[in-house]
């Protein structure tokens, strides 16, 4: 043997009994590149930064799940059954994450679903094995629900994108609001098919209803239509406007002088927050990829960062304790402290909520909050319930 | 609705149907001439919004739209002539894979040129504001679309009635062999007409900028737009796409307005399954003349031993292995079946169908159903599943076989919409857009071995069945019927319900394809009978060849297997499995099965 390899083994970080773990992550990396990019930087930002530290050794096997179901099972089951992966991790849309998290209570493998914003991967449809990082579509909507009570407008129009998070996100806020400001009106709903938004007939048709109030939880091209259209007919004119995921750079920054002034969103004010876990991150991420973090990069890091700490706690790789690890993980992030809530596998990763503001042709969030996602919790029965464990 | 609403609504309508009649009328004119489905029409319209968005900084947006126009038809001139043409004697619907594989390799390509980022682009200078009318704002540039649209609706009739040009394109799409035999040069006149088409497409997608951002989701959702309009005017009828586009964008306009919205996720959908049942060739349109000299099929199965000793080796597989070989290979077996369906209807029968994935969808969602909301066991739910595809295939084919060619198609096309918007809506029974989550086939079959040899033995029967019928006096009767409807109805077949029957079948074999679809995953979701799944159906048949019993085999295999490889490990790896799909269509007109076919007869 030549000296250099025994050096290397005998000096790496796995000769130094360091636990190796294997992350299998799958995405629609094609289907939503604008999120997907910055979110897979982030995550091999966190995976040389846990491999320097030593301790834990992680390989990261990415793969595309062609943003299906069927394909993303077939994908976790070869990340499973080839490349032997402990962990599975990732998925973008929520039928695509509904199904992986289902295929991991079925193949008792650990599933850290990362983006997935629906509800019932942690409530309905929750299990064992799958735990979920972003704050769902509910926690997203409860964190606008207080500013949007203390406006006291009573008539509100809605606006969604017509599939399950749009739907969940309507049926939340109506809940939600209804019960902070009994006698509110929803004078207009407008479901409009995903990324084929009549934005002028909406705009028209919402403007009939006469509402003091939107609530929106359109994105991407969908939004940046709405709003030229609402722009140019005068909608928002003396109408407060709330829209969901409105702030995060993704679909912020393609409106840039056109970024509507004084609406209400849940997002990422990257630019603007100096706390020190954050500054250490910004930095950091800038001088790998000479670029600014968006959203998803900061998903992608914290994914790669909670299967690390749980290898750590757990002090091994099999799944059992691996979930037991998680189960009430405590850790850092670039948004603050987390916990991984034990009742539900959700973590209380937050979102900033503030309004939108125009700063040198550029959209930007001001007056904001971090609202910490452990505060945007329904009470815990409500959530047993729901849970079918 | 006060009548300022509905003044207002109807303006936001006819702004639409400006933009519709743009993005329909090349693809139109396109397919009256050569025949060619071309998917790839709403991926030169996202050309022309990406170029649109990148030329209008440097030159301004209005000098852009004819710079984007011009750019977009060199590039279908250049596809017509580097690939097209190159394959016009192949068998029919070939282009139609060609054309399938561009967009894939467009897309990728938007990817890789302008970035992952939706782009927005500039307002048009000097149509920025609105106008008031009855009171509320109405922006400035949906007036100019709304006169734009019947400008060019014009030009385009003066130029195919007044002009040299014209008359040519009139004759070819009329009856394109007696302009050839008249001395017409019909390889400069598809070039001219491609072009043309294309740069229509660029000019769509130019206009389109001020309204929403280039992004690379609209290539899908332009094409099938286009095709809605095209059919229900009647293909090939400019006067007939300029009608449907009022008609579909004046209804759409309107189901905003009065608060329906939901019925906007089908309701082009919907106009064109009634117009088609109401009038088979369109609103405006003429039966489509025959092409002649069809190419002759061999459905004669000349390697039983082969096939066979193929089987034997499927069935030692698990002994070698038991990871993620069977798992790829349960889906290969699933997609043959589903593949094998199809080539009923789209061989032997000569019906092409669109919407194949309907009967497939029906399948797993009867399973899922089934197990999950009545609780049956898994093994009754995997067998009557496909009863519920059956019935599915029964009603549509009823419909559909009234009508033929791309008509016939579009109607299975609509039909299947529509399914898919009822599943995608009906929360409390389908689960909407997340579907049916938790159905796993029972213990002593839950094992990958012990399914895959399910998958298996369900597999070989299935396509053993689809061959008998495909060589018996049933299967040579439909194939009479495809080749002279006439004769066959003199000699005393009764031409519909043979074709009726036969897609009872293949709609019965694509549900069991779907509901062993369903236990394999685990989860189905809307995208089960989606379009895309119909069109990876086709892409199959296509690949491995119509004209043979093996090439759907072969096709569905390779697919998958080139799904599965080329997404692992190539990043652009749409744009892989479209160069694949190019290079086999250049080289092997007739498919892998006409290749084998061809050894063999050697």
């Amino acid at each position: 043997m030549n000296s250099k390899l025994l050096f290397l083994l005998l000096f790496s970080p796995l000769a130094a009994g360091a636990q190796s773990v294997k992350i299998g992550e799958l995405n629609s990396y094609k289907v939503f590149p604008a999120f997907l990019e910055p979110y897979k930087k982030g995550m091999e930002l966190a995976v040389e930064e846990v491999n320097r530290a030593g301790g834990v050794k992680l390989q990261l096997v990415t793969r595309d799940d062609g943003g299906t179901p069927g394909d993303a099972v077939r994908v976790a089951e070869e990340l499973i059954a080839r490349e032997r992966v402990n962990v599975l991790m990732g998925t973008f849309a929520s039928n695509v994450g509904l199904a992986v998290a289902n295929l991991a209570q079925q193949r008792r493998i650990l599933f850290v679903a990362s983006e997935p914003l629906t509800d019932k991967i942690v409530w309905e449809n929750g299990n064992r094995y799958t735990f979920r990082l972003r704050p769902s579509t509910y926690m997203q909507t409860a964190m606008l629900v207080p500013e949007a009570a203390k406006l006291k407008k009573q008539r509100w129009a809605i606006v969604y994108p017509n599939y399950e998070y749009g739907q969940s996100a309507t049926a939340s806020f109506k809940k939600l609001l209804s019960q902070a400001q009994p006698g509110v009106e929803f004078v207009a709903e407008q479901s409009a098919p995903l990324n084929k938004i009549d934005a002028g007939a909406v705009v028209q048709a919402l403007a009939e209803a006469k509402p003091d109030a939107i609530f929106s939880s359109l994105f991407a091209a969908d939004l940046q239509k709405f709003v030229r259209e609402g722009n140019t007919r005068g909608l928002f004119k003396n109408v407060v406007v709330f829209n969901l995921l409105a702030g995060e750079p993704e679909y912020l920054d393609p409106l840039k002088d056109e970024t509507p002034e004084g609406w209400w969103v849940t997002g990422y004010p990257w630019s603007a927050i100096d706390t020190p876990e954050h500054k250490a991150f910004l930095e950091a991420y800038r001088k790998r990829w000479k670029d600014y973090p968006r959203q998803g990069s900061v998903v992608g890091y914290a994914a790669i960062h909670t299967v690390a700490n749980a290898v750590r706690k757990a002090k091994a790789v099999d799944t059992e304790k691996l979930v037991g690890a998680l189960k009430g993980l405590e850790m850092r992030t670039p948004f603050g402290p987390v916990t991984w809530r034990a009742i539900d596998h959700q973590s209380t990763m937050g979102a900033f909520v503030g309004q939108l503001a125009k700063k040198d042709g550029r959209g930007a969030m001001v007056n904001w909050r971090y609202a910490d996602g452990a505060n945007y919790q329904p009470a815990d029965q409500e959530i047993l319930k729901l849970r079918k464990e | 609705m006060s009548g300022s609403a509905l003044l207002l609504q109807f303006l936001n309508g006819l702004a639409g149907a400006s933009s519709l009649f743009l993005i329909a009328a090349g693809l139109s004119l396109i397919f009256g001439v050569s025949r060619i489905v071309n998917f790839a029409h709403g991926s030169l319209f996202m050309l022309g919004m990406y170029v649109c968005v990148w030329l209008a900084p440097k030159v301004g947006y209005w000098a852009s739209v004819p710079l984007a126009a011009m750019l977009v038809a060199l590039c279908g001139a250049l596809i017509e002539v580097g690939l097209l043409r190159r394959i016009y004697k192949a068998p029919e619907l070939l282009q139609l894979l060609a054309t399938f594989a561009l967009v894939l390799v467009i897309k990728d390509f938007a990817l890789w040129a302008w970035g992952p980022e939706d782009l927005l682009g500039p307002r048009a200078p000097g149509l920025t504001g609105a106008v008031p009318i009855a009171g509320r704002q109405f922006p400035q540039y949906d007036l100019f679309l709304i006169a734009i649209g019947p400008a060019f609706f014009v030009l385009l009739h003066l130029l195919l009635t007044r002009t040299r040009f014209g008359i040519l394109v009139r004759a070819a799409t009329e009856d394109r062999e007696m302009a050839s035999a008249l001395g017409v040069n019909q390889r400069g006149l598809f070039t001219a007409v491609f072009a043309l088409g294309a740069a229509l497409a660029g000019i769509g997608g130019a206009l389109a900028i001020p309204r929403e951002p280039a992004n690379l989701e609209i290539d899908l959702a332009v094409v099938s737009d286009a095709f809605v309009v095209v059919v229900v005017g009647g293909m090939g009828s400019i006067p007939g796409a300029f009608l449907a586009a009022l008609l579909i964008a004046e209804i759409k306009a309107f189901c905003i307005g009065l608060g329906y919205s939901e019925l906007t996720l089908v309701a082009e959908f919907i106009v064109m399954a009634v117009v088609l049942i109401a009038r088979p060739w369109g609103l405006l349109g003429r039966p489509i003349a025959e092409l002649r000299g069809r190419d002759q099929a061999d459905f004669r199965l000349a390697a039983t031993k082969p096939m066979l000793a193929m089987l034997a080796v499927l069935a030692l597989v698990p002994i070698v292995t038991s990871g993620y070989a069977l798992v790829l290979l349960t889906d290969v077996l699933v997609f043959v079946i589903f593949a094998v369906s199809l080539h009923l209807l789209l061989g032997p029968a000569g019906m092409v169908s669109f919407g194949h994935a309907a009967y497939f969808g029906l399948g797993a969602y009867g399973a899922g159903l089934l197990v999950l909301r009545y609780e049956a066991p898994m093994e009754l739910a995997l067998l009557a599943a496909p009863l519920l595809a059956l019935t599915g295939a029964a009603v549509f084919g009823w419909l559909c076989v009234r009508l033929s060619g791309i008509y016939l198609a579009m109607l299975t096309l609509a039909l299947a919409q529509i399914v898919w918007s009822v599943v995608f809506q009906w929360d409390s029974v389908t689960g909407g857009s997340n579907g049916l989550v938790g159905i796993w086939p029972a213990e002593w079959l839950a094992s990958r071995p012990a399914y895959y040899f399910l998958a298996l033995v369900v597999c070989a029967l299935s396509v053993g069945a689809l061959w008998r019928i495909v060589g018996s006096p049933f299967g040579q009767a439909l194939r009479a019927c495809r080749d002279s409807p006439l004769r066959s109805e003199a000699i005393g077949i009764n031409v519909r319900a043979q074709q009726w029957a036969a897609f009872a079948i293949a709609g019965t074999f694509a549900g069991v394809a779907g509901s062993l679809y369903a236990f394999s995953k685990g989860s189905i979701s809307p995208e089960t009978l989606s379009v895309p799944r119909s069109v990876d159906a086709l892409v199959m048949v296509l690949l491995g060849g119509v004209q043979t019993l093996v090439g759907p085999v072969l096709g569905a295999a390779l697919f998958t297997w080139l799904e599965d490889s080329v997404s692992r490990e190539v990043a652009y790896w749409r744009a892989g499995i479209g160069a694949v799909i190019l290079l086999l269509v250049l080289a092997l007109p007739y498919g892998i099965g006409g290749l084998l076919r061809k050894w063999s007869s050697r």
